[in-house]
């Protein structure tokens, strides 16, 4: 079975903060890691091959420095790692990153399941792994948190909703997106290491990926940002530390107009 | 396609520098200079340079007849025949924006024996409702709606299409913008348009809600977005309003689907699922254990709204994932969001902390929480919860 596990390297949001002085970003010190969600995407990739044999791919869409997210990955069990690395991304919104790695999964030969983390936590927009799907014209089940079986070119899973879960048949090659219920990734082997640390990383260019220069990048984006800023912070609240039962008459009363 | 900054209009003031979300501009020489290799073209620092130094060169790829697009779309998420909620919510804002740009409201309703159920959305503010109906689409999946909106849009080719950013919803619409070449805005919390040019201004978070950005899609049609719950007031019913309701058929052949739906499961414990409630009483590791629960279950009750959890509970076995509240759960805001026992990992905050107002119970007073929190209590969980149930349950006489 061929699997081609989708990741991206984000800046580790929670350590992403506002100077509350100059209103600006403080970036000192932010690391950058793999997406979280993206790391239940590749434990189950890793786990599909460990169950059916077959090779696992890591790909990644991002600037040179993401190399090190795919050898992050390589340690964890994934066979093959894939950099889709171009200036001609840059500025690219989901339709222009779905088409691109759309392009590049294309160039990896034949596939049966592509796995992507839900949505990624710097951009939460969920939009990019049925864009892919989209793009390759296969089928998706979004929100899987459990794998229930594989036999004949067909997989069934649990999808989540907000209800409870939803079980969806589908005809292989599908796009999968992963919720964290899914699986517990595991830690890397030092066996794993050794293997990133001397891993090739294949990079490609857009050139190598027999795209449409127009549907790249910022040229291929619809949506453009037209301003950023940051939200007004929370009014300092009021805490109470004293008797509790005081503090409960107080809320309720200031509350209880709400409510009714 | 590509930045360029004007040396003559740069003056070095370095505004530029600290609004950069991705630190790819520098001073050199007194002028700031960009990294390529770190420039995402995002476009914050447009707006910072007050000398109009910095330009962005954008490629000019529109939409054919791009100004036939006319009217704003709300599609009508409905699970067995009930409108969600998120439904009334979208259609208050699109006829406030539809008024400003004085077009029309049109509802797009797709199901199995839901047409008696399509004129609540004109009550609700809809001038058309659009429905089809077949047994095909009882059920969602996303390759036969999603072929079924291609279709309606194309056909009817409406400005703007706003969904619900629910599961459903996100799956659904991605594949939607793809098929029409378009733009798409997720989850956004913030909704206007500029009457003069017809732009749809999306404002989201980004950054787990640290930084926000208003997102347009200028040169694309429908301009798309998904729409976070409860940001919105719903729209109030209006039994008088009038509308027209627009059957459409579709050929059987166009609802073909990979994807088969083999059964659905609830499992959430409280009928409320913690996206849709107006209060979520939501519990940590301060809980010590399961049986603890029945305690926010009590307190959910009197008030009634939905238990919700941290990341902590949900991994040791006391609650499970759906409930779960922040980064790697779901993002909620609520009008009221009680945490009980939540220290206040960024994690967890980030998911919570546009809820309108906060109220937080820990023991330590040094607990992250509290920095977000509207009201804070510092004590015991065991004694602050039953004595809120007690006295909410005195005051709503319930």
């Amino acid at each position: 079975m061929n699997i081609v596990v989708c990741i991206k390297q984000v800046p580790d949001t929670t350590q992403v903060k506002i100077d509350p002085e100059t209103n600006t970003l403080i970036r000192e010190g932010v690391q950058s890691i793999i997406n979280p969600f993206d790391m239940y995407a590749i434990e189950e990739g890793v786990r599909l091959k460990e169950r059916f044999g077959g090779k696992t791919t890591v790909i990644t869409m991002g600037p040179p420095q993401a190399e090190n997210a795919l050898r992050e990955a390589i340690a964890l069990g994934c066979d093959d790692a894939i950099l889709v690395s171009d200036r001609a991304f840059a500025g690219s919104d989901t339709l222009a990153t779905g088409y691109t790695l759309a392009n590049a999964i294309k160039r990896t030969g034949e596939f049966d399941i592509i796995i992507c983390g839900k949505q990624a936590s710097d951009g939460d927009t969920a939009q990019v792994g049925p864009g892919i799907a989209t793009q390759l014209d296969i089928p998706q089940i979004t929100y899987v948190k459990k794998i229930e079986k594989i036999e004949d070119k067909t997989l069934v899973a649990e999808r989540m909703t907000e209800e409870g879960f939803e079980i969806i048949q589908t005809s292989l090659p599908c796009l999968l997106t992963v919720v964290k219920e899914i699986n517990e990734p595991r830690l890397p082997s030092l066996k794993g290491k050794m293997k990133a640390k001397k891993a090739e990383i294949i990079s490609w260019k857009a050139i190598d990926i027999d795209a449409d220069e127009g549907q790249l990048g910022l040229g291929g984006s619809p949506t453009w940002v037209s301003k950023i800023f940051t939200p007004p912070p929370r009014p300092k609240g009021e805490i109470f530390d004293g008797d509790p039962e005081e503090a409960a008459t107080k809320i309720v009363h200031l509350l209880k107009d709400r409510l009714n | 396609m590509s930045i360029k900054i004007f040396e003559d209009k740069c003056t070095g003031c370095t505004l530029c520098l600290n609004v950069c979300p991705f630190a790819a501009i520098s001073m050199k020489d007194k002028k700031a200079v960009i990294d390529r290799d770190k420039c995402t073209l995002c476009g914050a620092c447009l707006d910072s340079c007050k000398f109009k130094g910095i330009e962005i060169q954008r490629s000019t790829n529109k939409t054919p007849h791009l100004e036939d697009y006319k009217g704003i779309w709300v599609f009508a998420e409905q699970k067995r025949g009930v409108v969600q909620p998120v439904v009334f919510e979208l259609l208050g804002k699109a006829r406030e924006l539809a008024d400003k740009l004085k077009t029309e409201v049109t509802a797009v309703f797709i199901g199995h024996n839901i047409t008696e159920h399509a004129k609540q959305l004109i009550h609700r503010g809809a001038d058309k409702v659009i429905v089809v109906d077949s047994p095909k689409l009882e059920h969602f999946l996303d390759e036969p709606y999603t072929k079924v909106l291609v279709q309606l849009v194309r056909k009817y080719r409406p400005a703007m299409f706003l969904c619900g950013a629910t599961f459903m919803g996100r799956s659904l619409v991605s594949r939607v913008a793809v098929k029409l070449h378009t733009g798409l805005t997720a989850d956004c919390t913030g909704l206007d348009v500029d009457p003069k040019e017809g732009f749809l201004l999306q404002t989201r978070p980004a950054f787990g809600g640290n930084i926000m950005a208003t997102i347009l899609s200028k040169n694309h049609r429908p301009q798309m977005a998904t729409v976070r719950h409860k940001v919105f007031k719903e729209s109030e019913i209006d039994k008088s309003r009038k509308g027209e309701i627009i059957e459409e058929k579709i050929a059987p052949s166009l609802l073909t689907s990979r994807t088969k739906l083999l059964d659905i499961v609830e499992e959430v414990t409280a009928t409320i699922n913690i996206a849709e409630a107006n209060i979520i009483v939501s519990g940590g590791r301060g809980m010590r254990g399961p049986e603890n629960f029945a305690l926010l279950e009590e307190l959910a009750q009197v008030l009634g709204g939905a238990v919700g959890s941290s990341r902590a509970a949900v991994d040791s076995g006391w609650m499970p994932y759906s409930h779960q509240v922040g980064q790697t759960g779901k993002t909620v805001c609520p009008k009221i969001y009680i945490a009980c026992g939540i220290s206040g990992q960024i994690q967890h905050l980030v998911g919570m902390q546009s809820s309108d107002i906060i109220i937080a119970i820990n023991k330590d007073a040094s607990a992250p929480i509290f920095s977000v929190a509207t009201f804070g209590i510092v004590g015991d969980v065991f004694e602050v919860v039953p004595l809120l149930t007690r006295k909410f349950k005195e005051a709503l006489r319930r």
